[in-house]
């Protein structure tokens, strides 16, 4: 089994009010120094079977039109290694 | 004969019944359809009503667009049926690419519900017709994510050619609905496709069609004769 990680971040000239709440209020909690904060979304696809080239074309297909709007969002695609517990 | 409008229910929708309703005193037919259906039972215009369906998880309108009666309304929208979006609805029509942009959350973080005044810029689409261009008219505004979003090539084009069919008074007190609520790019709370069949806002008409209730005007059922007459003369 293994994990495949789509990472989804609004397309960078398009204001992000969320993540520039989060920005502002890292003063009051002691973090100086952070300019900028871009919120955005993550998604773990536990796949079936092996990850070769054909399952990330159909996982980049699935990202492209339904978990990213590319609109107005840009995505990766990423294989993560899952370290299982006890072995 | 009259015409027959259908309204798609979808689960988190919450203006079916107020857009049926508005069909019905405009003088057509409303009929109720289901998400779940691919069949459209003939009708000659519909309408996605606001609400927030399938709870506006992972993007609003996202999981509605590929419901199975999206289907249907997106190859007949290309035929050219007459679509009408109102909210969640306009939402639905981005996330299906049938108008583009695309709507994200206001500006300012908040729900935002009041009468507010827009522009009519376009009156020659089938959802437009029985108002006047420049006309100014006031009527409910409630959603979460309501900022409308396009790259500048197609904004350009948008204004180019006509298509945003309505715009938020930028002009006098937010208290009295003036102003862009939301951070709307060009200040558009509404477009329309090349063909004009596919029409998209964020504010209701559906609750500004009697004198008794809403905002005490009419403002919105010009939407629904505009229809009405157009499918009758066809």
């Amino acid at each position: 089994m293994a994990r495949v990680v789509v990472d989804v971040m609004l397309k960078p000239e398009i204001l992000d009010p969320q993540g520039q709440a989060v920005q502002r209020a890292l003063p009051r909690l002691g973090f100086e120094g952070v300019s900028d904060v871009r919120q955005g979304k993550r998604f773990e696809l536990e796949v079936d079977g092996p990850v070769d080239d054909a399952a990330l074309a159909r996982i980049h297909e699935l990202a492209e039109s339904f978990l990213a709007n590319t609109v107005i969002e840009d995505f990766t695609v990423k294989v993560e290694e899952v370290v299982e517990a006890g072995k | 004969m009259t015409a027959r409008i259908g309204v798609v229910t979808f689960p988190g929708s919450l203006d079916d019944r107020d857009t049926q309703r508005a069909i019905r005193l405009a003088g057509a037919e409303p009929v109720a359809l289901w998400h779940k259906d691919k069949d459209l039972k003939q009708v000659d215009a519909v309408v996605l009503p606001g609400g927030f369906s399938y709870g506006d998880y992972l993007r609003a309108g996202a999981i509605s667009r590929f419901s199975p009666v999206m289907e249907t309304v997106i190859e007949q929208a290309k035929a050219g049926l007459p679509v009408l979006g109102i909210c969640n609805g306009f939402q639905i029509l981005t996330e299906a690419h049938l108008l583009p942009g695309g709507m994200l959350g206001n500006d300012h973080l908040h729900f935002i519900c009041r009468d507010q005044k827009l522009r009519v810029e376009n009156a020659e689409t089938c959802w437009t017709s029985d108002y006047t261009a420049g006309q100014e008219i006031s009527i409910p505004l409630k959603n979460m994510d309501g900022r409308y979003v396009a790259d500048q090539y197609t904004l350009d084009k948008l204004e180019a050619e006509g298509r945003v069919a309505f715009r938020y008074l930028a002009r006098g007190e937010a208290a009295d609905g003036y102003g862009n609520p939301n951070g709307s790019l060009n200040d558009i709370a509404g477009i329309t496709n090349e063909a004009g069949n596919v029409v998209g806002l964020m504010p209701h008409p559906e609750h500004a069609v009697e004198p008794l209730v809403g905002t005490g005007r009419t403002d919105g059922l010009p939407f629904f004769t505009s229809i009405l007459k157009k499918l009758v003369n066809v």
